[in-house]
């Protein structure tokens, strides 16, 4: 096992009591084996209800696994920790309201007591990166939907976290800034050299943004059914060289998964 | 400029002074005194320096009943809210006195705490108590689970969780509980002032009866009402200003 091994999932499952009794337990996810290296960004797709949130929650350690291994840097999951960083789909209920933007994305670095010059300069060096320099003196409910997914990252990369785990980060905001965000995260991907885990269950935004690919087949019982690597180098363009053609091909896996 | 009026209550305030007016035509001032008689007998209170020192002593007494009654609640409330063993042990005494009334006490703080103001206060620290520790609690419990999320994905311990974010986050509720303890606290003020007391708008209320002084009676049903409704409105600014960035609505 390289020292390059960011994550490792091994026969992951996760059940939840059925409501009626306790002899039939639903699978949510089945037997996932996942392996990602440091510094990889990893899509996970698949379509609603499929479990992508309860393998990134399990991941983070909000979620108890039922089965199975799920290895970072090397250590058993079992709490949150600092080196997994999360941005919510959610903004609204994830950043504190009571506190400035500044205040927001210093979070973590107060927690552990980071010395105030120290921490200024983190701070700065971080809201420069998500170019929120003008804002950082607004509270959260004067942001728009993009700005307060940037305060996310910020605060996770601020607190030095290697990993970021994003559940359908862009999923609320429109077309354009859903661009303009893409572009952004792989721009700070390519800064930082995070490991990056990214659930979708939109195509285009999968192909546009992984290095690799986990789809997901669909609930109950869901396991990664084909992992696939996207040779491309960033910026893409979706209808150049063979990214039309691998879009096809995962929609035709998805049209005999989902059989529509 | 009709809507306007309406808006303020003014209308409101007219009706109610015609209709208590006119009752009061067909009734002795000693049976019902209408606003002008009220005025009348107001002023005579107001002149001597008795109202003032009333309502002075009274406010004091809500005051000081109503910070402690805050000051023991809040500290009550999350630790209900935030540790299951706590609320085992307490909230069944919580759902127990918070139906007996302050009032249902009289007697008892009296022998307890003595013909001194240490009674009155404790009548209105009762009752401010219990709206302030049930909404707390319900600030704890309701909780976005993502905050909480976020705390610990940064490395937050749950004590650092609890200040960081469980206590701003309950700052609504805990407002809310705030408000209606301060209504609780003049409420029970009668209650306070009713027995061993020699003073105070309760006191006011209580013995005017015994002079045949209705009219005083309705200047300390006044008294209250306003100074219900305008220290609830002052309070309100207060959320609505200090606290706005906590998600307090006005
Ligand atoms: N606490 C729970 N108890 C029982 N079932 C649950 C619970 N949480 C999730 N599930 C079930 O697990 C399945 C997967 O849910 P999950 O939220 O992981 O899906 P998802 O792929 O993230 O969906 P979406 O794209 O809509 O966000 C769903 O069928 C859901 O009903
Ligand atoms: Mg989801």
């Amino acid at each position: 096992m390289g020292d390059d091994i960011a994550i490792r999932v091994e026969h992951l499952s996760k059940s939840y009591d059925a409501a009626g009794g306790a002899s039939a337990r639903i699978y949510v996810l089945s037997d996932i084996n996942l392996c990602i290296s440091r510094g990889e960004f990893h899509v996970f797709l698949g379509w609603s209800g499929c479990g992508k949130s309860t393998l990134l929650n399990i991941i983070a350690g909000f979620v108890e696994k039922t089965e199975g291994h799920v290895l970072v840097g090397g250590m058993e999951v079992e709490k949150p920790g600092r080196e997994r960083g999360v941005v919510f789909q959610n903004a609204d209920a994830a950043l504190f309201p009571w506190i400035t933007v500044r205040r927001n994305v210093e979070y973590g670095l107060r927690i552990n007591g980071t010395p105030k010059r120290a921490r200024d300069e983190i701070v700065n060096r971080c809201i420069k990166l998500v170019g929120l320099e003008e804002h950082e003196k607004k509270y959260p409910d004067e942001l728009s939907g993009g700005m307060k997914q940037r305060v996310q990252i910020a605060r996770s990369i601020a607190n030095d976290s290697e990993i970021l785990i994003m559940d359908e980060p862009f999923g609320a905001l429109d077309a354009q800034t859903r661009r303009l965000m893409q572009n952004e995260v792989i721009d700070i991907w390519q800064k930082t050299r995070k490991t990056i885990l990214f659930v979708t269950h939109d195509i285009h935004e999968a192909v546009y943004l992984g290095q690799r690919i986990s789809i997901l087949s669909r609930a109950p019982n869901a396991t990664i059914i084909r992992s696939m690597d996207v040779p491309s180098p960033y910026p893409r363009r979706l209808a150049q060289g063979r990214l039309p053609s691998l879009i096809q091909e995962i929609q035709g896996l998805f049209d005999v998964e989902y059989e529509i | 400029m009709c809507l306007f009026l309406l808006k303020k209550g003014v209308v409101t305030l007219a009706l109610l002074l015609v209709i208590w007016e006119l009752a009061s035509l067909f009734n002795s001032v000693d049976f019902l005194p209408g606003p002008v008689q009220t005025v009348i007998g107001g002023w005579e209170i107001v002149r001597n320096g008795v109202l003032f020192d009333y309502i002075t002593i009274s406010f004091l007494r809500i005051f000081i009943g109503w910070s402690l009654g805050i000051a023991a609640a809040v500290p009550i409330g999350l630790l209900i809210g935030q540790f299951a063993i706590v609320r085992e042990i307490l909230e069944p005494f919580i759902n127990f006195f918070r139906f007996v009334p302050a009032i249902g006490f009289l007697t008892l703080f009296l022998m307890w705490f003595g013909v001194e103001e240490e009674s009155k206060i404790a009548i209105i620290f009762y009752a401010t108590i219990f709206p302030v520790i049930i909404n707390t609690i319900a600030g704890v419990v309701s909780i976005n689970e993502i905050k909480l999320q976020v705390a610990q994905s940064q490395g937050a311990s749950p004590f650092q969780i609890f200040y960081t974010v469980t206590i701003p986050a309950s700052v609504p509720h805990i407002f809310t509980g705030i408000r209606l303890g301060l209504s609780g606290a003049i409420i029970s003020i009668v209650a306070a002032e009713m027995l061993a007391a020699q003073s105070g708008i309760g006191y006011l209320i209580y013995t005017s009866r015994l002079y045949f002084r209705t009219d005083w009676i309705f200047v300390g049903i006044l008294t209250l009402g306003l100074t219900g409704y305008f220290s609830d409105k002052l309070l309100r600014f207060f959320g609505r200003t200090a606290l706005r960035r906590y998600g307090v609505k006005g």
